[in-house]
Parts: structure tokens; sequence; C-alpha cells
């Protein structure tokens, strides 16, 4: 089956849909390819991307369309003509076959694109516009549009003419919702691919800017302006994210975030250099850039506290943008901060979370009190995945006189236990796994380490297998 | 003096008000060791307190002069079998140092797999507070050097710990001279973990090279007691070295002398030695059982 084809395939009369066969029948020298939706997708995405330049809210229509919502950034390039020139041209320079149109709803937009490209609709002029167009063009199921022309109805306008019940009772309310949409009686928002940020901040080169410290001093000065912006509205950046548009189309986003909403330009511009800096496929210029843009994609009310001198308020904003800066540079997940849990499972009973998020939670965490005049119970260090050890023990299910780790021979001195932790039953992942035994052993080195066998002999297993689960101080 | 003080302070606190915090830190802890500095007296320290901790092992302190000194580099060198040993050691000389303010442990991924993670239900048990402990794994050396640098110079934190595992070319002089300037400038204590490496010229203000030291011998049913570590201090800038046996006080959170007779031997039950064979043959046998 055809799924695409070029112009001089469709002078041969061929078209989509067509069996290959029947086509290879009209022509049997054509080329075929097999068809990549996955690629066409990614391609439909990085034009999106590139489309993020005229207009934050851009929405894909799949397969083949995307919708720009231009309300109020048209002037911007020079006005509704000249913008739908900038961008059909800029495509076709790239080239890809582009057909446009704009208009005052989304669904007559993409009606016109269909049959008469380029066209400009003006406000309330959509139901005139679309009404000689015939009914195909409004893009709808294959069944609809053989069934209005069986009926008689070639036209929108024809369509339109007759009474809404009626149609619907023939061909559902959806269809009454597109052609009331493509007339302009009714309109749909479009979804756009990514939430429209808070607040936006960019800068248009006429010549494109490659270097470092260009990109750099046009960071802190959009930095500046998103700030003031914000500061009118006492709000603070908890995530920025920087775009940049190269001339040959391709956008790279970079963003950081913030455990504090960030009110000073300085700061924002200290993250982007580190986040720069620690890229592991650093910002590549190519031709150079032409538009950097600088978005608050989440924002927060700034909370003005009196700050006290030697309070520790002062401390924990210290540390916090301690964090944001290093949380930068090698990402959120491997700065952490740790908060108990409520379990006896030795490798459960501490949970890592990013400590940009929960710095001020962990500080109040509530960790179980230690037993006065008690020597140490639990390792300082545990292994995430215990290590098998061989052991040496001078009764079969006695405890531990020697064993050997990492190829390295360790006989005991001192050894206490055992000490049963049994899984957690009711835990559905936890029922197949056996109970263990752990014992607190010294060697005669004085290296102190926290063993366990596995299984309750005769009940769960016949002969024991032994872990190396801890090292204590 | 003390009026002058206050004045200087709500000063600045009105700047406070105005602009915003982090900038002012560090204008904040320079004035305030300015004054320290002018008044001379251990008060006006600020938030840092004095400037040397007692380790609460008084032979150890008497060495140090007063104790460890904050505001430097402190190296701690140890084999890779007794890394969990060394790292008890250096909890404890940052607890001691940082008291109750946060505490940034940077350990490179490597360590992590080799010698297991932190694990705080340990820490707790060595009586000391995980709420305060911010961890950083660095992918690499060089990034653990980078933000241990850029750590010290937040004097928000009470310690730095850098966990470096095996020899790396990475961390040699202009790398510790770095964050000993780092460390000067801010007052924050800069503690270096190295497992696995050889000690190599640094501008450390301490060295040490850590050992596990065995318990000290109790009745069979009470097991072991507080860590002990067979503590040697090879470098010391302002004093002499010297050798101790110490045991962390996990009640009192500071360091006991826990050496039970000679410095790096203790009495250990072991077999006697048979009177009635030669003098080789009862070294031999002692060898075997200690």
């Amino acid at each position: 089956m055809i799924s695409a084809l070029n112009d001089a395939a469709t002078r041969l009369g061929l078209e989509p849909g067509l069996p290959l066969a029947n086509a290879r029948a009209i022509c049997p020298d054509i080329a075929v390819f097999d068809a990549d939706d996955a690629a066409d997708a990614k391609t439909l995405n990085d034009i999106a991307d590139w489309c993020d330049r005229f207009t934050p809210l851009v929405a894909l229509d799949a397969p083949h369309g995307l919708l720009l919502d231009i309300s109020g950034c048209a002037h911007l390039f020079g006005g509704e003509v000249a913008m739908l020139k900038t961008i059909c041209d800029a495509l076709r320079r790239q080239g890809f076959v582009v057909s446009a149109a704009i208009a005052g709803t989304a669904a007559c937009a993409r009606t016109l694109t269909r049959a008469k490209p380029g066209c400009i609709v003006a406000e309330g002029q959509e139901a005139a516009a679309v009404a000689a167009l015939p009914v195909f063009t409004l893009g709808a199921d294959d069944a609809i549009t053989r069934g209005l022309r069986r009926a008689g109805l070639k036209t929108i306008g024809d369509v339109a003419a007759r009474g809404r019940h009626e149609i619907a009772a023939r061909f559902g309310a959806d269809f009454v919702a597109l052609l009331e949409q493509a007339l302009g009686v009714r309109d749909a928002p479009i979804s756009p691919r990514k939430p429209l940020p808070d607040y936006i901040a960019e800068r248009r080169f006429a010549d494109p800017v490659a270097t470092d410290a260009v990109i750099a001093a046009t960071l802190s000065r959009l930095a500046q302006t998103l700030i003031a912006s914000m500061n009118r509205d006492g709000k603070g950046a908890r995530r920025l994210e920087a775009s940049f548009f190269r001339t040959d189309g391709a956008v790279r986003v970079i963003g950081v975030e913030t455990s504090l909403p960030v009110t000073r330009g300085e700061i924002i511009d200290r993250l982007f250099r580190e986040r720069l800096d620690a890229l592991a496929d650093p910002l590549d210029p190519g031709f150079g850039f032409d538009l950097i843009r600088l978005a608050a994609s989440r924002t927060d009310d700034v909370v003005a506290a009196q700050r006290d001198l030697d309070a520790h308020v002062h401390d924990s904003d210290e540390v916090a943008a301690l964090i944001d800066r290093i949380a930068a540079r090698i990402g959120g997940n491997r700065i952490v901060v740790h908060l108990p849990q409520d379990t006896h499972i030795p490798e459960r009973a501490m949970l890592a979370v990013p400590a940009q998020h929960r710095f001020a939670a962990a500080t109040v965490a509530a960790w179980p009190v230690r037993a006065e005049a008690e020597p140490p119970l639990r390792p300082l260090r545990l292994f995430a995945q215990p290590e098998p050890v061989e052991v040496l023990a001078d009764f079969p299910h006695g405890p531990p006189a020697a064993f050997r780790w990492r190829r390295a021979f360790h006989r005991l001195a001192l050894i206490e236990g055992p000490e049963r932790i049994a899984m957690e039953w009711w835990r559905l992942g936890d029922r197949d796994d056996l109970t263990r035994d752990y014992f607190r052993a010294e060697d005669f080195d004085g290296a102190r380490f926290w063993l366990y066998r596995e299984g309750i002999h005769r009940r769960e297993v016949v002969s024991f297998r032994w872990f190396l689960h801890g090292l204590f101080a | 003096m003390e009026r002058a003080r206050s004045v200087f302070l709500r000063d600045e606190e009105i700047g406070l008000r105005e602009d915003h915090v982090s900038q002012h830190g560090s204008t904040l802890a320079r004035l305030r060791r300015d004054i320290g500095r002018l008044e001379g007296d251990a008060l006006s320290f600020g938030k840092e307190g004095p400037p040397r901790v007692t380790l609460g092992h008084d032979e150890a302190d008497a060495t140090l002069q007063g104790g460890l000194l904050r505001g430097a580099l402190h190296e701690v060198f140890t084999s890779g079998a007794q890394a969990a040993t060394a790292t008890g050691f250096i909890a404890g000389l940052v607890s001691r140092i940082a008291a109750h303010r946060p505490l940034m442990w940077i350990r490179q991924d490597f360590s992590e797999r080799e010698n297991g993670q932190l694990a705080m239900s340990g820490w707790c048990e060595l009586g000391l507070d995980p709420r305060a402990v911010v961890t950083v794994r660095a992918p690499d050396v060089e990034a653990a050097l980078q933000i241990t640098a850029d750590a010290l110079a937040c004097d928000a934190l009470g310690a730095v710990v850098t966990e470096i595992w095996g020899e790396s070319r990475h961390v040699d002089l202009v790398a510790s001279r770095k964050l000993t300037l780092a460390a000067r400038g801010s007052g924050v204590a800069s503690l270096m973990l190295r497992i696995a490496a050889a000690p190599s010229p640094s501008t450390a203000e301490t060295r040490w090279v850590v050992r596990a030291a065995r318990s000290p011998p109790r009745s069979s049913w009470q097991g072991w007691g507080a860590p002990v570590f067979d503590a040697q201090l090879v470098r010391n800038r302002h004093g002499q070295t010297g050798q101790w046996i110490m045991e962390w006080n996990c009640d009192e959170c500071l360091f006991r002398d826990a050496s039970f007779g000679g410095p790096a031997t203790h009495p250990q039950p072991m077999a006697a030695a048979p009177a009635d064979r030669s003098h080789q043959a009862a070294v031999t046998l002692q060898r075997r059982a200690g």
C-alpha cells in the first residue's frame, strides 16, 4: 500500500492508498521505500521544536500537520502575511513541501491548507472562506465524506446549509463539532506540546552567534529581563529552560532547577554556567544560534521573610544555593539527603531522595533513637547488593569461625549473633525471600563485619548460603 | 567594643533585608572574623566557634595543641580493606567539628561500589545525627574535587568530607593547595578520606593513617564494644606526630583513650607457650595464635 509519493509519481496517476502491486503494474520501475512512522513522527517533532521560535503554543496535528497559535505574536514578524511567508519559505528551504493557512480557528485553518494553501482568513470570514471547498477538505472519516457525497452535499457550504440535527443524526455529533469549528462558529483550544512557560525572555540575532562569551552575556541579559518581569509579580523561578535555536533548525533545550525560588539574575547566570560547563555533549553552535530564549517554566511566590542575623534560615538558604549549583553540574539525583523508612529490612531502612526537593523534610526527619551505652548494632557502610562469602564454621549450623571475602581470608576473633530478621511477608515481592540470621563479627585485625546466612535450616533451605552485608567502623 | 560591634551588625541587617541573602553570607562571615581578630577573644568567632576542636582524647589533643583546626585540610589514609574503620574515624572527626551544622559527604561513585554506601542507621548507632548529612555522588575524582572546592566556599556548612578511592593524578599538591585556601577562606573544615592510597605531598594540616584496632578483652557474653581505632598521626604542621589507640564513645560523641597496656598491642587471651619446648617453637605457636 502506498502511503506517500512524490510529484513525479502523482503525475503518473498513482495515489496514496493504492496497493503496491497495482502501482508496479502502472509503472514497473518505481522506486519503493518502506514507510517509517517513527521517523516521520520524530521529524514532525523536530519541526515543531523549530516552530517554537514563532510561538510557544505549538501543537502536533498528526500525522503531517502542526498547529501554531499565533494570537498576539504575528506583529513580531511583520504581520500575518509576512509571518506566513517567513515560515513557509524557511521550511521550503529545508526541503519540505508546505501548505499553510491562517484562520480564526484551528479546524478552519486546517481545512484551508487542504484546498487553498497560503490563504489568510480575516476574523469572522471563516464560513465564507470554506463554503466553496469540497467536503473532503474537512478531514473527516472516509465513510463520512463518502456519505456526504452520496447525499449530494458536495461542498462545505452545502453541508452547512442543512440543519445541524439532521447532520448529527446521520454523521454523529463529532462531525457537527468539526463542521462548526471549520465554520468559525465554535472554537476548540489546541493542546500545545509543552505547557506554556510563565515567563519568557528571548533575543534574536540578525547574525548568528557562536562564541561562548556572547552566549553567556546573552543569557545573563535575558536573566535580568526575566527577573525584572517576575519581580513585578512577586515571583521567583523554580525551573528555568534555555532554548538555543540553531540556524540550521536544530533546537537544544537546557534546563536547571532550583530548590528555592530564584530572584536574582546572578544566580541564574551562575547555574547556567555550571550546567553548560558540565554538559556531557557540549552545546554545538554549528553555524551559530539565531535565537536564544530563556523561560521560567515553573515559578513560586517569593515569601519576603524577615531574616534574623544569626538565624539558621540564612544558613539553610546558603546551603540550598550550594545544592542547586551542584545539582546543575552533576544532576539532581546525585546530591541526596536521607529519610528514615519504617521497616526493619536493613537495606530499606534509609531512603535517599534528591536534596533539592527534600532538604527541609530531611532536616526534621525522625530517626530511630539508639539505645544508650550499647555498642553499634548496625553497620556504617552497607552494600547495596550483599556480597556472597565462603564461611567456615566450627560445627554445621553454628556461627562462622572464618570466612573468605574478595579472596582475603578473615579469621574471626569475636562473634555476636544470630539476630534474626524475617522478610516482610505482607509485601507481595517478599514472599519468596528467605529469613536472614545476622552475625556481628570481628576478625583478628579488628575489622568488623556484618554477615548473614540465608534461610532457616530444614524449613526453608537445605544448605546455607552466607553473605556479607555491611562493615562496621 | 561590644557596642561598636552591634552597630556594625545592624547596618548589615538593613542590607540583608534589601538585598539577597547569599551574597551577604560571606560578607557577614568576613565581618565577624574581622571583629574576632580585633577583639581577639573566643566569643567573637561567631557561628563557627573556636578555631580548634578537641577530639576528647587528651594526649592527641595535647599533640594537636588544643585540637583539630577548622578551616584547614585534614587527610585520613587507610588501606582498601579497612575503609569502614576510617569512615567511622572521619565520621567522629566531622561530628566533633561540624557540631549540628550541615555536613556534605562527597563520594566518588567507585568508592560506593567498592566499600558500600554510607548507612544512616549505622550513623545513628554511632551517636551521630543523620539529618545533617547531604551526600553527593560524584561521577569521578575530578568532579569530586571541584564540588569540594565549591562546597568549601559555603560557610553555612559545618564540614566537607571528600571520599576518594585509590590513587589519582588529580589529587596532587595543586588540588590540596586549592582546598586548603578554600577552607581557610570560609572556615569550613575539609576532610579527605583516601582509601587504598599512599600518602603523597600535600598542604594538609594533619594527616592520619587509620587502622582498626582489636576490641579490648571482655567477658565472652559481652561481645564487642564501641569502635576502636589505631590512629597514627603521621603529619602535623604545627606540632609533633604520634600514635594512639582511640575508642569512639557513642554516648558522649568524643574519642577516648583505649590503649590497654601498650600503644599498639593488646593483651589477648592466647595459649601459653609450653615450657618444655625450645624458644623457636614457642614463637611460631604465638604467631599462629595471634
